[in-house]
Order: structure tokens, then C-alpha cells, then sequence
């Protein structure tokens, strides 16, 4: 380990941490913003150009508001639950590549920060183990609501994580690598190589389980605004729900990297048509969260556990079990 | 708009059917039939349409409101106003006090003494907009139709009592001159062709 691969990560951490805490804010700006088109509002206007301001006008209300810590919480609980929300949320980043590798200043950058050979399940666990955020919050925050959304959390965790893991067993099992680069050198020779057509129903079932795992409105259960307040960020305020926000919204993005890598292609050959390629399907899976959200319901936690357990796993199963057939004959 | 589609209460030649809802399912296939039915049905990405066509179409229905107002009735009641005589331009207040008398929140104080024309003369006259519910009484009771309600809605204080005088009420005399005092059409105000309908005393008959 030398000091050059030292401070390349070092540079590498710090770029996706500030675009992605930058990405965040103006997440938010574009769900206001498509929301409010979906719904024949105009959304904000009034700060900046357009609005645009907004996300620095949030960003100034959330630093500079006072920091409550309620007297009956569990206080060191209560401070540290946000915390793992948005911690882990940028460390299953570090799996992730973002765009192809490319040189600069004659120097080959690789846009991942560490390319591990255990890649998804790195991912997965840690945005798993982000729940540890609403849950820990909720549990320690004295309320009510909050307790309810971290019980919400804990059920909806266990049903989608099995979809989760099954879904993407098969997709495994073809390329026989964990590894998100390998998974983009395996569909790297076009359009017909992607694992899409190989494994449509486990593109399906991992779409569906994205949307629990960010929980995101389909399955918008552990912080449903209109039956339990805001859930696990009751009584939170400040920076301290702000970095729930944060987590939230980079865990979208993520996961929005991680569809098209898996399914969909990601960068393909690696060239600058590739790399805008993956930004463009990112795009789409990240526009279609808000999308989801104008247009559809929500289901009810024991729903989401119904369609998780009795409708989603045997169709993973059944996956698995055809897709290990047709790979030993 | 016409009020005859609505005045028709016979709902059985208007148009309207049962909706066909199925009954429900009691045995497990019946069920699984249903669930089936329900997932490849599309109804999800209907609702997706709908929403992208509202977007992609950008009928935006917001009204931006300190810039753009919408149009408010003229019978709509807001902050009272008094107008001027358009013959001669005095004020219409003839201090009878009919408004102070009426008004059921008590809201309205007024003062008068007799002037050197031996004429009644309204020295203080002030709305209290913190009690005033802006019922419309004061207008409807005025014999003159002086006090009326105006347009203006917007209201803000410092303090729960917020009071209107005389003056800020008074059509300011170059708008009237400018032919620009707008007549109440609310309670009291006389209706249009009143011309035409009002009968001579019967003492002339």
C-alpha cells in the first residue's frame, strides 16, 4: 500500500461525498419540482432563479436551527441514530462505480473507491444496515409515532431484504461475480448482453425491493407523514433531520446506480457515450422515484409484508430454481 | 353556466348507472383469480400516464399571489369604504348613526355635532377591524349607501385592535373626479333598472 493509492482514495471519498451531499439537496429541488408539474403547481419559485436557491435556503434554515435534544429521549441513541442513517449510506457507495475508468493528466483515475470482489453484497448490507438509523431513532426518541415507525421499520426490513437478496441470487449466479465491475464487464458488448433479458423477473423483484429499501412511496411505511407524523424523525429537528433527509436522498441515488449496473448495462464498453449512458439511466430510475410518488398509493405494512412473503419470495425462489436448471443442462 | 342541469333532481334520466362491482372472492382461487387480475391489469401505469401527461402538458393552474391576484366579486365583503355624493362630491354620511346602532359586534364609534350650517357634521367615525366579522350590516342599514364594503382584503397589524378612519375609508377626491368610484352592488345598494320599478309616493296618485 503506497501513498499515492492513500491519497488517491482520499480524494475519491471526498468527491463523492461532497457530490453526493451536494446531489441530495438538489434532490430534493427536483422532487418539489416534478411533484409540484405532476400536480399542475409550479413548486418553488421564489428563491433564486426558478427556485433554484431553495436547496441553500433549506440548507441555512437546517445548520442554523436549534439543536433539541428532548428530555426523555435515550440522548446518546437519539444523537447517534442520524448519523448511521447518512454514514451508511455514503459508505455503500464506496462499491459502486460510478462512471468507466479514465485518464487524466496521463493518470488512469478509477471512479470507485474500492473495487472489492464482494461488491453488491457490500452494498446491500450496508444500506441493510442503515436501517439501524430509523430504527435506533424511533426507539429512543419518547414518542409514539417514532416508536411505531421503528416496529414499521424492523417488520418492512426483514420482508423486502429477503426479496432483496433472492432477486439478485440469480443474476449472481450467471455472471458468478460480486463485483459491480464484473457484472459491467459481463454486459459490456451492447444492448442485447444485458441481464435485463437474461433475468426480467429478478429486474423486477430487485425495482419493487428498491423501492421499501429507500422506502420510497409505494412503500413510503416507516416515515408515513399523513398516519404517524414523520415517523422516526418526530421529534428530530435541525441538522440532526436533515442527515436523515441526507441518507434518504443519497440512498436513492445509489440505487439508482446500482439498477442499470446490474440489469441494465451500466456504463457498457466504458467509452464517454457509456458513461453518459449510465447517468442517463440513473436519471430515469432516480425521475421515476418521484414519479411513483405522484402517481401511486400507498400500501399498508401488513400489505407490503403480504406482497413481500407470499407473492415476491416464491417468485424469487421459483427464479433461482429455473435459473439453476437451465444453467446445469 | 345554467342552473337547469343541476335543477333537475330525477338522477335516473341524467345519465348516471350503477357501477358493476364484482362480488368478492370467498375461497382461495377466487382470491388468487383476483390477484392475478389485478397485477397484469396495467392499472398502476395508468396512473403513471396521468400523471406524466399533466406534467408534459404544463397547464399550471397556481396563481403566483403578491403578484397575481385573482378576481375577487364586487358583493364580496372587505374593508369598508365611504363614498362621496358624484354630483357634488361631499361625503354621503349624514351621521344618523344607523351603523353604530346595528352593528352587532359593536365595532363602529361615531361622534357628530352640529356644524355652522346648523347641518349634522361627522367629527370622528372609526372602524375597529379587529371586532369587525364583516357581516354587512353597516351597508345594508345605511340609508344613504355612504359605508360600504370594498375589495380590500388584505389586512395586517401589530395588534389585535386595528382601526379604519373616516378618512382612509373616504373615496379620495380626485378618484371621484376621475369618474372612478366604484358603487357597492352588495347588501343595501340599489339593484339595476331600479329606475324602471320604483313607484311614486301615494300622495301623487
Amino acid at each position: 500500500m503506497d501513498v499515492a493509492y492513500l491519497i488517491e482514495t482520499v480524494i475519491k471519498v471526498v468527491v463523492v461525498l461532497l457530490i453526493f451531499s451536494a446531489l441530495a439537496g438538489i434532490g430534493t429541488y427536483f422532487e418539489r419540482k416534478v411533484l409540484a408539474f405532476m400536480q399542475r403547481r409550479l413548486g418553488p419559485m421564489n428563491v433564486g432563479p426558478y427556485g433554484l436557491l431553495q436547496v441553500a435556503a433549506d440548507g441555512v434554515k437546517l445548520f442554523t436551527k436549534e439543536d433539541i435534544i428532548p428530555s426523555n429521549v435515550v440522548p446518546n441513541i437519539f444523537k447517534i441514530a442520524p448519523v448511521i442513517t447518512a454514514a451508511t449510506a455514503f459508505m455503500a457507495a464506496a462499491a459502486i462505480p460510478f462512471l468507466p475508468q479514465f485518464t487524466l493528466f496521463s493518470y488512469t483515475v478509477h471512479p470507485i473507491v474500492a473495487d472489492i470482489n464482494i461488491g453488491i453484497l457490500y452494498v446491500l448490507g450496508m444500506m441493510g444496515v442503515g436501517l439501524y438509523g430509523p430504527l435506533l431513532g424511533g426507539m429512543a426518541s419518547a414518542n409514539k409515532f417514532s416508536l411505531l415507525s421503528a416496529a414499521r421499520g424492523a417488520a418492512v426490513f426483514i420482508s423486502y431484504e429477503v426479496v432483496t437478496g433472492l432477486s439478485i441470487l440469480a443474476p449472481i449466479m450467471i455472471v458468478g461475480s460480486l463485483s459491480l465491475v464484473d457484472f459491467n464487464a459481463y454486459q459490456s458488448g451492447g444492448i442485447t448482453h444485458w441481464l435485463v433479458w437474461s433475468q426480467p423477473v429478478a429486474f423486477v423483484l430487485f425495482w419493487i425491493a428498491a423501492f421499501a429499501e429507500t422506502g420510497r412511496t409505494p412503500f413510503h411505511l416507516i416515515a408515513n407523514d399523513h398516519e404517524i407524523i414523520d415517523g422516526f424523525g418526530t421529534e428530530y429537528s435541525g441538522m440532526r433531520w436533515g442527515l436523515f433527509f441526507i441518507g434518504e436522498y443519497a440512498n436513492m441515488f445509489f440505487i439508482s446506480f446500482v439498477i442499470p449496473l446490474l440489469f441494465l448495462g451500466g456504463y457498457g464498453d466504458g467509452s464517454m457515450l457509456g458513461a453518459l449512458g449510465l447517468l442517463g439511466k440513473m436519471a430515469f430510475f432516480f425521475f421515476f422515484f418521484l414519479w411513483t410518488r405522484a402517481a401511486w398509493p400507498d400500501v399498508r405494512p401488513d400489505q407490503l409484508m403480504w406482497l413481500c412473503w407470499k407473492v415476491l419470495m416464491p417468485i424469487a425462489v421459483i427464479n433461482i430454481v429455473i435459473t439453476g436448471l437451465v444453467m446445469m443442462f | 353556466m345554467h342552473n337547469e342541469q343541476f335543477n333537475n333532481r330525477n338522477v335516473s334520466d341524467n345519465g348516471y348507472y350503477l357501477v358493476d362491482i364484482e362480488d368478492y372472492p370467498t375461497d382461495g382461487w377466487g382470491k388468487f383469480k383476483r390477484v392475478v387480475k389485478r397485477t397484469f391489469r396495467g392499472e398502476l401505469f395508468v396512473g403513471l400516464w396521468v400523471v406524466l401527461r399533466e406534467m408534459i402538458k404544463f397547464d399550471i393552474h397556481t396563481v403566483s399571489y403578491p403578484q397575481e391576484k385573482m378576481p375577487i366579486g364586487p358583493r364580496y365583503r372587505a374593508v369598508h369604504e365611504m363614498k362621496r355624493l358624484w354630483e357634488s362630491g361631499t361625503e354621503r354620511c349624514i351621521g344618523c348613526g344607523l351603523c353604530e346602532k346595528i352593528c352587532i359586534s359593536d365595532c363602529i364609534r361615531i361622534d357628530t355635532k352640529v356644524d355652522e350650517n346648523s347641518r349634522k357634521e361627522v367629527t370622528e367615525y372609526s372602524i375597529n377591524l379587529g371586532r369587525c366579522i364583516f357581516c354587512g350590516y353597516c351597508a345594508e342599514v345605511c340609508p344613504e349607501l355612504a359605508i360600504t364594503h370594498g375589495g380590500r382584503y388584505e389586512n395586517a397589524s401589530e395588534q389585535r385592535e386595528h382601526f379604519v378612519m373616516f378618512e382612509d375609508m373616504l373615496t379620495p377626491i380626485d378618484t371621484l373626479k376621475a369618474g372612478k368610484q366604484l358603487e357597492f352592488e352588495g347588501f343595501g345598494a340599489i339593484t339595476p333598472h331600479e329606475d324602471e320599478r320604483v313607484k311614486k309616493t301615494p300622495l301623487s296618485y
